[in-house]
């Protein structure tokens, strides 16, 4: 039956169907990774300023202890996911290759790890200036991939008012099924969290968007809606990016988000489910983001699972937790196979936007000889921002940075629909990317 | 626990990759072509399959020759040499010099890809090009059709086609007339059957017009070709026949003899859907495979040809970039 109703489901147009290899882990229960000796700790990593440290080292600290507090509005606060000491602060690997300012935390082996709270914070009462101010603290940021500050999106411009809030369980990126896990695990942590933001807000009503392809979600989230609340579950094709927020509010409310306005201007809230149960934890037990959600999977991967991994873990430890990497590997990522970041070092920690560890082989990491482009037009009909990524890709490769601008290059959201599709082999969201990078880097400057 | 980290790749994502590539769209056309071949070789005789096979030789060994070194081997096994040479052969006359096939699968290449930069390069079908550059330079060659041979004299062949080069070819009294000559000058009708199963004079490959719908089929479901273009070209070109049909039907031919008559089967679905030399868009495809549909009715009933199906093709090439340009797709939340 739900087989029949995805052909009549509507949804954005565009778009790709990739294979969603979310087998391996969709039904496994999820595991806590043990504490482990060594933990790192970016200053950076979220949208805007980075945070400024407020520990020295040598000093003690708890588990759930404010280190490094915003640097700017824009920006979050960070705690220690273990206790114990501070190490050093300095140049540490960052997932995607380089050295960031970091904070690292030598875990105390003697310690019980148990997360002491001087009193638990209650939501009823706060206003939504309140709100903001604690969210800011407790460190938690967008967990779809983006990273920003949670409080950012609800500090909103005056007179705008918030109809709808919509909680976003797509997890459309083929392997990953950390939301998944949450929403079949937590559906009264996630209906809390909605609950919390729903009254702060003032919305009209609620939605949680999944894909078709977590029916226990759907169903468990379903049973557990209070009848009396103007909350829904809302089933979504199963099509790449369903996740990506201005696709998902195009196809569950049918608004397209004008160029260069945000979705809050149109009276729209969103965020990932993943990031609302933070949300209910925080105001459960009081616990600030230390812990995520990751998927660690992949054709690479001893023992795949879903696993709570205290932020600033090394990559090296979760994956030693999972077997180890096979013989064969050839690349990890941290993030989906279409959008993650391959990871340089396994010496990387674990950071917040960290949903998944993926290791491939060479089955996945062989690129097709790259031949010229025949114009089929396969990108065109693949991109979902309906621009035309075989341009794009042809200005970048020139280096004709004012055509490409001309060309709405601004708009692309680095999804990959056009690689994936293309059947000349060109790189093409590579291409774009990098042409991006450049032209930051040449405004930087000037 | 000794372990040792493999030596990873750093290489940015998307790591998922969808099957279909681009050598494989070019073999599956070959595929999709082969039974049309071997139909124009039962119906034509031994010379056919000379003509095919030489105006391959001739592509292949322009892609070769004008090829860097480095890069020969790669650009014959890539298929697009081939599939023009094919293409090209499919759309002469059985009896044709052989010469002359191999001139035109020069040009072809030559002049309808390579100067132009190589694959994905060119502005005109490569096939058609070289198929003009004949029309226009052996006008009586390449009118000349003979009778078929339907598996008889299968082995016999058409001095024609041993012409020497640059002399006149002596051509005996089978020559007859298609039938979109018949249409024209002789107000002829041809059944549709014959039509439909091949039994008519014609280039080598247009006349069965089952097989060429059932290899286009295959490739539209294959995700090969752009459905719309065949759809388009097809559709517009029964709908505008049709019309003149009701205006006057003793004086215009129905639309399905429009339909199967002459090249249009053949170029709908593996001329007019090259990528290369149609629009980007899926919009621009409609516009495109429309005008196709109209010239090739208007060349065909008002022009001095009896067949318009390669001028019509040749015209909408020229205005592919024109249609891309003003079929760009609208950006996402722009108005």
């Amino acid at each position: 039956m739900l087989a029949l109703s995805t052909l009549f489901k509507r949804s954005f147009s565009h778009g790709i169907h990739p294979d969603e290899y979310k087998d391996q882990t969709a039904a496994l229960p999820t595991q806590r990774m043990p504490f482990v000796e060594r933990y790192i700790l970016p200053l950076h990593q979220h949208l805007g300023a980075p945070s400024k440290p407020s520990v020295e080292a040598g000093q003690q600290v708890r588990r759930g202890q404010l280190i490094a507090a915003p640097g700017a509005f824009v920006s979050t606060s960070l705690h220690s996911p273990v206790s114990g000491r501070v190490k050093a602060i300095g140049q540490r690997r960052f997932p995607g290759g380089r050295y960031e300012q970091a904070i690292e935390i030598e875990a105390d082996l003697y310690a019980t790890q148990r997360l002491e709270v001087d009193r638990r914070p209650d939501w009823r009462g706060l206003s939504l200036d309140d709100f903001v101010s604690v969210m800011q603290g407790t460190g938690i940021v967008g967990l779809g991939g983006a990273s920003l500050p949670v409080h950012v999106k609800y500090s909103l411009r005056e007179g705008v008012k918030i109809k709808h809030l919509i909680a976003n369980g797509a997890e459309c990126e083929p392997y990953l099924t950390n939301d998944h896990r949450v929403m079949v695990e937590r559906p009264e942590a996630l209906l809390r969290g909605i609950e919390i933001l729903h009254t702060l807000l003032g919305a009209e009503e609620s939605i949680i968007g999944i894909e078709l392809n977590k029916p226990d979600a759907i169903t468990s989230l379903g049973e557990h809606i209070p009848s009396d609340r103007p909350f829904r579950v809302a089933p979504l094709r199963v099509k790449y990016p369903q996740g990506d927020s201005k696709m998902m509010i195009k196809s569950l409310l049918d608004i397209e988000i004008p160029k260069g306005l945000h979705a809050a201007d149109l009276g729209i809230i969103m965020n990932n489910v993943s990031t609302i149960v933070a949300i209910a934890d925080y105001f459960d037990t009081g616990m600030p983001y230390i812990d995520r959600m990751v998927t660690v999977s992949g054709p690479g991967i001893e023992y795949p699972a879903n696993l709570i991994v205290p932020l600033g873990t090394p990559v090296r430890e979760v994956l030693r937790f999972c077997g180890g990497l096979k013989a064969e590997t050839k690349e990890v990522l941290m993030g989906g196979p279409m959008m993650g970041t391959p990871i340089a070092s396994l010496d990387a920690p674990i950071i917040k936007s960290s949903s998944g560890i993926l290791a491939f082989t060479a089955q996945q990491t062989a690129r097709p000889k790259e031949v010229p482009c025949i114009r089929c037009g396969r990108c065109v009909e693949a991109c979902p921002y309906f621009l035309n990524p075989s341009k794009l890709a042809r200005l970048a490769k020139a280096r004709q940075f004012d055509k490409i601008k001309q060309a709405n290059v601004a708009e692309c959201v680095e999804c990959g629909s056009c690689t994936y599709s293309c059947p000349s082999g060109i790189p093409i969201v590579q291409l774009i990317r990098s042409a991006k990078s450049e032209m930051r880097g040449k405004r930087g400057k000037a | 626990m000794q372990y040792k980290d493999p030596r990873l790749l750093v290489q940015p994502s998307p790591l998922l990759k969808q099957q279909m590539t681009t050598h494989q769209t070019m073999r599956d056309l070959l595929f999709a072509l082969l039974p049309v071949t071997f139909a124009g070789i039962w119906l034509f005789g031994f010379s056919a399959l000379l003509v095919v096979v030489v105006s391959i030789l001739g592509a292949v060994a322009t892609e070769w020759l004008f090829s860097p070194a480095e890069q020969r081997s790669a650009r014959l096994v890539d298929g697009s040499g081939v599939l023009t040479g094919l293409l090209l052969g499919l759309t002469l006359p059985p009896a044709l010099p052989l010469w002359m096939a191999f001139l035109g699968g020069v040009v072809s290449v030559g002049i309808g890809k390579l100067i132009w930069g190589g694959l994905g390069q060119n502005l005109f079908n490569p096939a058609l090009v070289g198929r003009a550059f004949l029309l226009a330079t052996f006008p009586n060659a390449m009118t000349t059709w003979s009778t078929q041979v339907s598996g008889e004299g299968f082995f016999q062949w058409y001095p024609s086609n041993f012409a020497l080069p640059f002399m006149q070819p002596h051509y005996d009294a089978v020559s007859t007339a298609t039938p979109l000559g018949l249409m024209k000058f002789e107000q002829q009708s041809t059944a549709l059957l014959d039509l439909v199963l091949g039994n008519t004079a014609g280039c080598i490959g247009e006349t069965s017009g089952l097989l060429l719908l059932a290899g286009g089929i295959f490739l539209v479901l294959r995700r090969d070709i752009d459905w719309r273009i065949p759809a388009g070209v097809l559709l517009s070109a029964a709908i505008f026949s049709g019309v003149l049909y009701a205006i006057d039907t003793g004086h215009y031919p129905d639309p399905l003899f429009t339909l199967f008559s002459g090249g249009l089967l053949l170029a709908a679905f593996y001329m007019a859907t090259d990528p290369v030399t149609s629009p980007l868009t899926p919009r621009g495809a409609w516009i495109f495979a429309v005008g196709i549909g109209l010239l090739v009715v208007l060349i065909r009933i008002f022009g001095g040809f009896p067949e318009g199906v390669m001028y019509a093709i040749l015209l909408m090439n020229a205005a592919t970039p024109l249609i891309d340009r003003y079929t760009q797709p609208r950006v996402f939340g722009k108005e």
